[in-house]
């Protein structure tokens, strides 16, 4: 079976505006996306808030691709989406990749 | 690969514990299991039997494992399959019935029986026991007990032991006058002294029992059935039944007949393997470690978890060492707990005791070396499971040694753990009652880490933490598991502090990635990099490389984040003395940026609340005022009264000693956040008693110094360190022994759990009286972290981080379609 979907992928700034291990948020066709840029050069994208009490996930720790929610310590896997710590519901992740000018670009 | 077969002889409490622990580490796919049982019935908890001699509980109710258990885990049952030999170079065993399996790997888990001692007329004409005599170890007992007691008006039960008293618990249900005798001079001898045994013995003795002490049995009088009892003294005792509970000896017969070393049982190594074969473990009463056998049910579980370990190669090197023996236990209704020695040795064993006999209260401490190495309560055993897991891994005690016995100064807990409710929720922070924390122990979680991490326990503000341990414990019977994290300084890095700082120190890691990089293979743990900045920070001072990634919200924006996401600004206002000109230039913030909410507070600061992340830097700049640090692990107020200035009762400068004090220690990072106060009188109007770091004036121009004071989840007045005669002394010795608790404390680690956990009289010694000489070094220390201070809003101007006070990037491209 094979079905087409129409997304939009977004240019949106060079790498490097991130800090390093740090995550920040993007407003992308009305949604509040977050990126997070790893250590290791990888990033991910995830919603914005925590599903527990809407923390801002871009403020948390990061450790390889776990994030820990700067609230209450929730934490999830940035890749996946899901939830590690608690039965939380796990985040909506999107397609983010680096592109060959260094610029993120992120499918929603 | 077919399976290699394994038969455990003995289906009691030792040998199916001993296969639950196999089958935990896959023991399935390695072995095919055959369990030989005397009893024609599952394992059940002999522990209980009393309670089905009594009534309480039905035969079904005590049993550990039903039969679907057995089928479940393909392990074949043989109940009332009485093995009678084991052919060790044959490799196999023989049962009554002649039937003969190999084994590969055999278990003998045959246990003990109770132990008769000699006395004529025991038995009747057909070498049976005569009809009213009985021995009390097995359901079968119990229903035999149960049916012959219903016909009898007085019972005699010989043994005024543990066994025996339960047996007699066990007896009172039937309306039969009980009378217990005892050889020894009290009752108990293995549990408890003269004192508690007397008054135990009172309280049974109103409860209907009679008990006789130091009476040896010669005789059962009787020619058909029982009909009484008589003594060495040449008394005599009319009684219509007598249960036996003497004592057990272990069924090691089995092991002397396969030339198997046998003492007072068979002989076994730290794996619990026979000394004489490797195929052959032994587990349980039938089983002699270190010249020692044990009848209580938790070094069983030790040993059961040990053998499997080694025979199923999880952990070749798996050991038992032996055990401590504590119990806590009901005995006719009356609580107890019981470990160790239960006398001193000699003179310099330290006694501690409390007797209220009204109440039927008893409590002991026999402690050496600053160690529990005996305890008796009785009455009241809400404090047995904090005792238990003292004694059992032998941790320093506190200075107060009332603590240990009674709860002074905590919430009080109102019940004992078996009392308290279920429902009753346990920790506040985070919803979770004890029912959660025992079910969750039951589901197999034994450590308080392993059941922190599963229920969030105690993971909060941190203050039920004790009682969380304690539950833990209790659930546990007193013996809880120690995970070996908990000694870990951060979750991901399996060092303690002082291992982490060496290493640190010797390969000269200075960022968090570099200690990643070097010591786990690049693996970042989100969980620990947070201690790691801190600590690289103490170690390496100003030579520290800063990555921001390390570190919390608050600490990369230098403001405390809010529950909807704006943050909090508190500008540092020395020794809570304020000027009419900053006071105008906060009015002009709040004004400037619509703050919604001016608050002052418990430090005696202003706290502007509502600011967004962006606004920050403006804000900090237009206030022209240092951070106060209200929002990192670091030295936050030092709180004054107004002392000599315009209080008339002052008798030293707190205000000036606080600006002082202030002054040096702004920004400096510590494990756990220090809150100072400076009071210029004993009355102690800033709460000097109970911060991290107090200082009180008193008479004649001199300082009292507090350490280790609490007063926010956890309360806690501190300990005097001592006496100083300036300004100048306080802020050398408070410098100090903040420096000696930066380097010496957990991550997170409180001054009033560091202090309890060195011992005030240690921290003097090292930080006023420098026996480790460590004091010079300790003042440079703090001297060079105070030089390497820098306000942290001065990055209003210069940001440390690209982008560092913004949430939310432009996005630089609008968006293009993709179909995919």
């Amino acid at each position: 079976m094979c079905f087409t979907a129409i997304h939009q992928a977004v240019r949106l700034v060079p790498v490097e505006l991130i800090p390093l291990g740090e995550g920040r948020e993007f407003e992308v066709n009305g949604r509040i996306v977050s990126v997070f840029r790893a250590r290791n050069g990888a990033v991910y994208a995830t919603q914005a808030e925590c599903p527990h009490r809407k923390g801002p996930l871009a403020d948390g720790i990061m450790g390889g691709s776990e994030i820990v929610c700067p609230f209450h310590g929730r934490r999830f896997d940035l890749a996946t989406g899901k939830a590690i710590s608690h039965d939380e519901c796990g985040l909506e992740t999107f397609p983010v990749r680096v592109d060959g000018d260094g610029v993120i670009v992120v499918t929603v | 690969m077919s399976k290699q077969e394994l038969i455990v002889i003995g289906n009691g409490m030792a040998g199916a514990r001993a296969v639950e622990e196999i089958l935990l580490r896959g023991g399935n796919e390695k072995f095919a299991i055959t369990m030989y049982g005397d009893e024609p019935y599952g394992n059940y908890n002999r522990i209980l039997l009393s309670n089905v001699l009594n009534g309480t509980q039905d035969a079904s109710e005590i049993y550990l494992n039903p039969l679907e258990w057995y089928s479940a885990n393909d392990i074949t049952l043989k109940a009332g399959r009485r093995i009678v030999s084991i052919d060790r170079a044959a490799h196999t065993i023989r049962a009554f019935d002649g039937s003969v399996q190999r084994y590969d790997k055999l278990i003998v888990a045959t246990g003990s029986r109770p132990f008769v001692p000699p006395m004529a007329g025991i038995d009747g004409p057909d070498g049976s026991h005569k009809p009213g005599v009985f021995v009390f170890r097995t359901i079968d007992d119990c229903r035999k007990i149960a049916g012959y007691a219903a016909k009898c008006r007085r019972a005699v039960v010989l043994g005024g032991g543990l066994l025996g008293l339960e047996a007699a618990r066990g007896l009172l249900q039937y309306g039969v006058e009980i009378h217990v005798v005892h050889l020894g001079p009290y009752l108990m001898e293995n549990q408890l002294d003269s004192t508690s045994a007397a008054m135990l013995r009172k309280t049974m003795e109103q409860m209907g029992v009679h008990i006789h002490l130091s009476k040896a049995t010669t005789t059962i009088l009787g020619d058909e059935s029982v009909t009484g009892v008589s003594f060495k003294d040449g008394e005599t005792l009319p009684c219509d039944m007598v249960v036996i509970s003497c004592g057990i000896r272990p069924n090691a017969e089995i092991g002397r007949e396969a030339a198997m070393t046998v003492e007072r049982a068979i002989v076994v190594d730290d794996h619990m393997m026979s000394v004489d074969d490797p195929d052959v473990y032994v587990v349980g009463e039938c089983a002699q470690h270190r010249g020692k056998v044990y009848g209580l049910v938790a070094p069983l579980w030790d040993q059961a978890r040990v053998l499997a370990e080694h025979i199923t190669g999880t952990n070749p090197n798996a050991a038992y060492t032996g055990s401590k023996l504590a119990t806590k236990l009901k005995v006719m209704g009356v609580e107890l707990a019981s470990m160790g020695i239960s006398e001193p040795v000699d003179e310099n064993d330290e006694v501690v005791q409390f007797a209220d006999a009204k109440r039927g209260i008893y409590k002991k401490l026999i402690i050496r070396n600053d160690q529990l190495v005996g305890a008796i309560l009785l009455g009241d055993t809400a404090k047995a499971a904090h005792l238990i897991q003292t004694f059992d891994k032998g941790s320093a005690l506190p200075e107060d040694r009332a603590s240990l016995i009674f709860d002074i100064g905590a919430a009080p807990v109102g019940a004992t753990m078996i009392e308290m409710p279920d429902a009753t929720q346990i920790c506040n922070c985070n919803g979770v009652s004890k029912g959660q924390i025992r079910a969750c122990v039951e589901g197999g979680k034994r450590s308080l880490k392993s059941v922190m991490d599963a229920t969030r326990a105690g993971s909060g503000c941190g203050s039920c933490k004790l009682l969380v341990t304690e539950i833990v414990e209790w659930a546990c019977d007193g013996h809880a598991e120690e995970d070996p994290s908990v000694h870990f300084y951060v979750p991901g890095i399996p060092m303690t502090k002082p291992e982490l700082v060496d290493v640190i120190t010797t390969k000269g890691l200075k960022s968090v990635s570099a200690v990643f990089g070097e010591l786990v293979g690049g693996i970042e743990d989100a969980g620990s990099k947070m201690g790691l900045s801190s600590l690289l920070k103490t170690i390496w001072g100003a030579e520290y490389e800063d990555e921001r990634d390390a570190r919390y919200i608050n600490d990369r924006v230098h403001a405390n984040i809010q529950k909807d996401r704006t943050f909090s600004v508190i500008p540092r206002i020395f020794g809570g003395v304020t000027t009419a000109e900053d006071l105008r230039k906060i009015a002009d913030v709040a004004d400037k940026y619509s703050v919604p909410m001016i608050k002052i507070t418990g430090g005696q600061r202003i706290d502007l609340l509502g600011i967004r992340k962006e606004d920050l830097p403006g804000v900090w700049s237009d206030l022209g005022m240092p951070s106060g640090h209200a929002y990192a692990k670091a030295f936050r107020t030092c709180k004054t009264c107004v002392g000599t200035d315009f209080c008339r009762y002052g008798l030293g400068d707190s205000t000036a000693l606080g600006i002082k004090i202030e002054t040096r220690f702004q920004g400096l990072e510590t494990p756990g956040k220090i809150k100072m106060a400076t009071a210029g009188c004993p009355r102690n109007c800033s709460e000097a008693l109970c911060k991290d770091v107090g200082a009180v004036a008193i008479e004649g121009g001199r300082w009292e110094l507090y350490v280790g004071g609490a007063a926010g989840s956890h309360i806690r007045k501190g300990d005097h360190l001592c006496t100083v005669d300036s300004h100048e002394e306080v802020l050398q010795i408070s410098g100090r022994f903040l420096q000696y608790y930066r380097e010496n404390a957990k991550y997170l680690e409180r001054t009033y759990g560091f202090v309890e956990r060195v011992g005030i009289q240690e921290v003097r010694d090292v930080v006023v009286n420098d026996t480790d000489g460590v004091a010079a070094k300790l003042d440079a220390a703090m001297q060079s972290s105070v030089d390497a201070f820098v306000d942290p809003w001065l990055e209003r101007d210069a940001p440390h981080t690209v982008n560092q006070f913004r949430s939310t990037l432009p996005v630089i491209q609008s968006s293009t379609v993709e179909v995919r």
